[in-house]
């Protein structure tokens, strides 16, 4: 079964970047522009990794990590939080509310694909 | 390329999004210069510049992207309260937003764009900044790629390092697994991972979704340190993480040689035990990790992951010297030939001087008996062990085969060895390439479906040729299998029915239906391609085997897979052979067919001129009467023995006067006068020096079945 990745961002661009190079490795993807968009969507299929950008408007990414971790069902699944913000801040804070990993933007597809693989397995 | 495509159509996708966004952040901006407290304007104004920001960085606008990231750097600063919304402000980043645009409209048409603008408006904004503002990286066309990704860096090196994991309790609470970051971690290299299970706590004070387990490694690698960082990249700061390197390839040699450090050395460094508890231990006489045990200093598995430790880089070490010191020097075969020929004249010539002394009960003789049999015992086997080569150079050989025939048959096949370093003799490796050519052939040919039908039969599209050799006894097994479509014993029932190999009412086993596979002449294939099914094939495989004094066996099921087994000897030159005597001749049979001797009870059954039968435990084994087969004169004994053989997974007894014992047989070629005699494979010069002849035993049996 091909596993199935949730993209959160509120740039439809990246959204549609991310959903591309996903397919194209075999991933089926939902995508979502906001936090509770991507909540909403989560009841909806069994997902296996979460992709989330951190500033959204309505829910951002980490509002929406926190969210997940809360919710029985996604626990423990990865999520990756995708940020141009590199400063140590924002990931630690991201890492705090149980964000698995991160990419920082911008980056290419192969290493987005480097980093799904790394948690999916 | 659908990459490609994907940054195109991201690239026009973009574009509309950035205008929409800037039309917004205009909005946004002049209701800010209005009400220029509010969060909300205040913090969409900052994601439309995040967005632009991180979009335009990854369609490649960097001029965008950089540029856009001065004005996304002061509104962070304005969101957080250290930047108060000033007109001045709201000018400036109105420029900013008609700049942003002016660079996105050059860049859709590809006119230029002046930079001079954007300059002004950057340094003007860097003035609004505080001085310890930046702190934010002030050179965003440097910005930090990604911090993940294949270090590039890789020294040629192996290294050996220690590294010891210990994940955060919550680490399952992150998403995280530590398996996949071993399994990770195992594809550096050859790693060697002890779990290590002491902070375990009792079951009613477990939590059972915190991850108590931590792990030693010892990884031998050459892409570098930093490619095992990379592993823990997420989990790094959160995790107790030790790297260390315990071994390089300079360290061999010295006085060290391939030992490594004592266990307590390595408990310290390794910061387990503490070096005055060690020196404390040191002073009794007992073995180190057991002192320390007793003394409740170290829990078991610390030391067993030290002893683990110890060991692994030991054999690291080990290896590279024999790297190292694997120079070897070219020998013409037919030098090496002489030297069998001679050891084999020695090994005759060592059985009369054994008999001698023993006839000559000589204590002095006896002595000096025992010590050449010793002697030319070694020197046989080093001997022989010269002659050895791997069999992987075979297998590997077979890998561009296995590429081209699947290409040209249109299938999906990949081949996977075990087992390549087993040692042949050079003889039985020269001779096996057909056979084993032959076989492979068969399998891709016959055995793996196409890839549809493979899908279609919930298989992988991708079919596999397995190449594997091992040891067994004073035999290799080599196997060649394949996961593809089997054999259908029906099929071949009545294709053999069809050719009048056997007739309809004929009851055989699946095994026997298989064997007819090596019948001269049978193939089944639909129509002859040009890789196989003309009909020569198995037959002359099974004839080759033979000539190798090797068996061969089939097994398949149907619609999972078919393997052939061919049993081969180590070696052609020498033999373990069972001695028996009928009348005054000696025979030899090869101790590999031979199963077991019993004495034959009595005559019951024996009619002349039929085979008999013999009950051995209940069981009906028919028997060949060798000195009747060999028309041998003489007396029977009263008491004869049966040597019970099994051919082709059959039993089958022979029937001698006397088993004499095991031999040593050096195996000597007959002449060409003797090219007919199928039954004798060759012969053997006694202790005594009289000859014996070394009984080929699945002719003999075909032979006395058929004739």
């Amino acid at each position: 079964m091909d596993k199935m990745i949730l993209t959160a961002d509120d740039s439809a661009s990246v959204r549609q970047m991310v959903a591309f190079t996903l397919k194209g490795a075999g991933y089926q993807v939902i995508e979502a522009s906001d936090g509770e968009d991507a909540l909403s969507k989560l009841d909806g299929s069994p997902v296996h990794m979460v992709i989330t950008d951190l500033n959204m408007p309505r829910l951002d990414g980490i509002g929406l990590i926190k969210k997940v971790r809360s919710n029985t069902k996604y626990r423990f699944i990865p999520i990756i939080m995708l940020t141009t913000e590199s400063q140590a801040s924002k990931k630690q804070e991201g890492r705090k509310a149980g964000a698995t990993g991160w990419i920082v933007k911008p980056f290419k597809p192969d290493q987005l694909l480097a980093v799904v693989k790394k948690v999916l397995r | 390329m659908e990459q490609d495509q994907g940054l195109e159509r991201g690239k026009s996708v973009f574009f509309e999004e950035a205008s929409e966004l800037l039309s917004e952040l205009e909005d946004s901006l002049l209701e800010l210069e209005d009400a220029p407290d509010d969060q909300e304007l205040i913090g969409s104004v900052f994601r439309a510049m995040h967005t632009i920001k991180g979009s335009g960085a990854m369609f490649g606008f960097d001029a965008v992207s950089s540029f856009t990231h001065e004005v996304e750097t002061v509104f962070d600063l304005v969101r957080a309260g250290t930047i108060p919304v000033t007109k001045q402000l709201i000018d400036l980043t109105l420029a900013a937003r008609d700049q942003i645009m002016a660079m996105l409209d050059a860049a859709r048409s590809g006119k230029p764009v002046d930079d001079e603008i954007a300059d002004g408006i950057t340094s003007a904004l860097r003035t609004l900044l505080p001085q310890a503002g930046v702190e934010n990286e002030t050179d965003p066309g440097h910005m930090a790629k990604v911090d993940e990704g294949v270090p590039e860096s890789s020294t040629e090196e192996e290294n050996s390092y220690r590294i010891r994991f210990r994940p955060e309790l919550e680490i399952f609470s992150t998403g995280s697994n530590p398996l996949h970051l071993l399994n990770e971690l195992s594809e550096l290299g050859q790693c060697r991972i002890i779990a290590q299970t002491d902070a375990l706590p009792t079951i009613h004070e477990m939590d059972p979704e915190a991850c108590y387990v931590y792990w030693d490694i010892v990884l031998t690698t050459s892409k570098g340190i930093n490619a095992i960082r990379d592993v823990f990249i997420f989990v790094e700061d959160t995790s107790e993480l030790h790297i260390e390197v315990i071994d390089k390839p300079e360290a061999t040699g010295g006085e060290t040689e391939t030992g490594y450090k004592k266990l307590g050395e390595i408990l310290v460094e390794r910061g387990d035990v503490r070096p005055e508890d060690l020196a404390k231990a040191l002073e009794s006489q007992k073995r180190i990790g057991e002192v320390l045990v007793e003394q409740e200093l170290v829990n078991p598995a610390k030391i067993q992951s030290a002893l683990e430790e110890q060991k692994y880089v030991r054999t690291v070490r080990k290896k590279r010297k024999a790297k190292g010191a694997l120079s070897s020097i070219r020998v013409a075969s037919p030098k090496l030939d002489q030297l069998v020929n001679l050891v084999g004249e020695l090994v005759t010539v060592q059985a009369r001087l054994s008999q001698v002394a023993v006839s000559r009960n000589d204590p002095q003789l006896i002595f000096l008996a025992e010590e050449v049999e010793r002697l030319t015992g070694e020197l046989r086997e080093n001997t022989m062990s010269i002659r050895m080569l791997p069999i992987g150079t075979t297998f590997s050989k077979f890998r561009r085969l296995v590429r081209d025939l699947a290409r040209d048959l249109g299938k999906e096949v990949t081949m996977t060895t075990e087992g390549a370093e087993t040692e042949l003799d050079k003889t039985v490796i020269e001779k096996l390439n057909d056979p084993l050519v032959h076989l492979i052939r068969n399998s891709i040919d016959h055995g793996i479906e196409p890839p549809d039908v493979r899908e279609a039969a919930g298989k992988s599209r991708e079919g596999t040729v397995h190449l594997s050799a091992v040891h067994s006894g004073a035999h290799v097994l080599i196997r060649i299998s394949d996961d593809g479509a089997g054999i259908d014993p029906e099929v071949i029932r009545t294709k053999a029915m069809e050719k009048g190999l056997i007739s309809p009412d004929m009851e055989m086993t699946d095994k026997e239906i298989f064997s007819i596979l090596f019948t001269p002449g049978f193939s089944t294939a639909k129509t002859v391609s040009n890789v196989s099914g003309r009909g020569v094939g198995m037959d002359v495989v099974k004839t080759n085997i033979e000539s190798l004094r090797g068996t061969i066996d089939l097994t398949s099921e149907k619609g999972k897979g078919t393997t052939v087994t061919l049993k081969l000897p180590l070696t052609l030159a020498i033999i373990e052979g069972l001695l028996a005597r009928i009348g005054d001749e000696h025979y030899v049979l090869p101790l590999s067919t031979v199963e077991e001797c019993i004495e034959l009870a009595s005559r019951d059954g024996d009619g002349a001129g039929r085979r008999r039968l013999a009950n051995i435990r209940g069981e009906i084994i028919p028997y060949i009467h060798l000195r009747e087969q060999f028309r041998i004169e003489g007396e029977r004994p009263d008491i004869e023995q049966i040597v019970v053989t099994r051919v082709d997974g059959d039993r089958i007894g022979l029937v001698v006067d006397e088993v004499i014992g095991e031999q040593q047989t050096v195996i000597k070629t007959m002449g060409r006068l003797c090219n007919g005699l199928r039954e004798i494979s060759g012969a053997t010069i006694l202790g005594d020096g009289t000859v014996a002849l070394i009984l080929d035993v699945p002719n003999l049996i075909h032979g006395a079945v058929t004739g």
